[in-house]
């Protein structure tokens, strides 16, 4: 079957099951606050969301794959921006926009002007340092870092007389900054996503035909 | 506050959420603790539950008694979180509630953190069981957490646990403090 083109955020987005966002953004909230309490360190507590961010990345880039019907992710610069567009649109709802990109493609800005995470969100004083959507950054690091290993048809490479397949995975490793944040006064809220290196690996693929 | 009225966001958002929380308490944090891990799973959903008891009440009149307010949790509240109600309500009268929902979401969706269930043991089977089993339990302390943190914002102070002796189907037992 030849393969559909990419769906349309907005298109996934009304065709998956969806919840109350009070739930998920209170939830959030609580989990924040929690850890504040445990954690104590403001630097620590950022680093934990930035951990839960990255796993729960690595996980949902699958369903990502599979639902947006994306089927190449090798090149960053394009991944970067059908994660913005596509990704966030279909889980949190909103959308996001790539900017800023610099002259060799390895560095970008995703903009969000609306973010459920922080509905119902004043930070004390007393969080000062705190980058309270640190999750976000880990959910982009963790998927742009395991973007691969399915579904990527259009680079295979069919070795005819073998009856293998071999195709180029690809692992993007990330750095991901926040460069705006409007709890802490800005105007929207802006993650800088530096590519630091690709990981290529070839990998033998066994036709099943 | 950029509050948006009823706004949505994917469930993959909530399930995912919410097995990281619990595997960062259970592994991470407490891996040796399971009964630290649990209060604190518990403590987030008391936290979430009162908050949106909260919300959900404003503008609805005080409840007369316990079975009123325990009946808004198994109509409005649930349905707000699940899109469905509690299935069965049952009461010994004398403070006990147990509510019944027959297919518990959270149960079904949210994915067990293989690393919970795979233990090194003489017996693997029992073991990954027990894991199991204890993972699961661990998942059970947010939404006793909600109703327990709902109840309170209520005015009602009471102790929660989780029957899910008769999977898909999950009990929360209630029991009002006298």
């Amino acid at each position: 079957m030849p393969p559909a083109g990419p769906r349309s955020g907005d298109a996934i987005f009304a065709s998956v099951e969806r919840v109350n966002a009070e739930l998920f953004t209170l939830t959030y909230g609580a989990t924040v606050r929690q850890l504040l309490t445990d954690l104590e360190e403001v630097e620590e507590v950022n680093k934990q969301l930035d951990q839960m961010g990255y796993n729960i990345g690595i996980r949902l880039i699958d369903e990502f794959l599979a639902k947006s019907n994306v089927s190449r992710c090798v090149d960053f610069k394009e991944t970067a921006e059908v994660i913005a567009k596509v990704g966030f649109k279909m889980f949190l709802g909103i959308a996001a926009t790539v900017t800023n990109w610099d002259a060799d493609g390895t560095c970008c800005s995703i903009i969000l002007d609306d973010n459920p995470l922080v509905d119902f969100v004043e930070l004390p004083d007393t969080c000062q340092g705190l980058y309270y959507c640190n999750i976000l950054s880990g959910v982009i690091r963790g998927a742009l870092e395991m973007c691969l290993g399915r579904d990527i048809a259009p680079y295979l490479k069919i070795v005819t007389d073998t009856q293998y397949l071999a195709f180029t995975k690809v692992s993007m490793k990330t750095e991901v900054t926040w460069l705006r944040d409007v709890l802490r006064g800005d105007d929207a809220y802006e993650l800088q996503v530096k590519l630091l290196k690709q990981v290529p690996e070839e990998y033998p693929y066994k036709d099943d035909e | 506050m950029t509050e948006k009225k009823g706004r949505e966001v994917s469930e993959s958002c909530v399930d995912s959420l919410l097995t990281e929380m619990v595997s960062t308490y259970c592994n991470r944090f407490y891996a040796n603790k399971p009964e630290l891990a649990a209060r604190r799973i518990e403590a987030i959903g008391y936290q979430v539950g009162h908050q949106l008891s909260e919300r959900y009440t404003m503008e609805r009149p005080r409840f007369n008694d316990h079975l009123e307010a325990i009946k808004f949790i198994c109509k409005d509240f649930w349905s707000e979180l699940f899109k469905k109600q509690i299935d069965n309500l049952k009461t010994n009268h004398r403070g006990t509630f147990v509510l019944q929902d027959n297919r518990f979401r959270w149960l079904s969706r949210i994915s067990i953190d293989p690393s919970l269930e795979n233990g090194d043991s003489q017996d693997p089977s029992a073991m990954a069981e027990s894991k199991a089993a204890q993972a699961t339990s661990m998942h059970l302390y947010f939404p006793c957490g909600i109703i327990r943190g709902a109840l309170s914002n209520l005015g009602i102070p009471c102790a929660v646990s989780a029957d899910i002796s008769n999977l898909p189907a999950c009990s929360f037992v209630v029991r009002i403090k006298a």
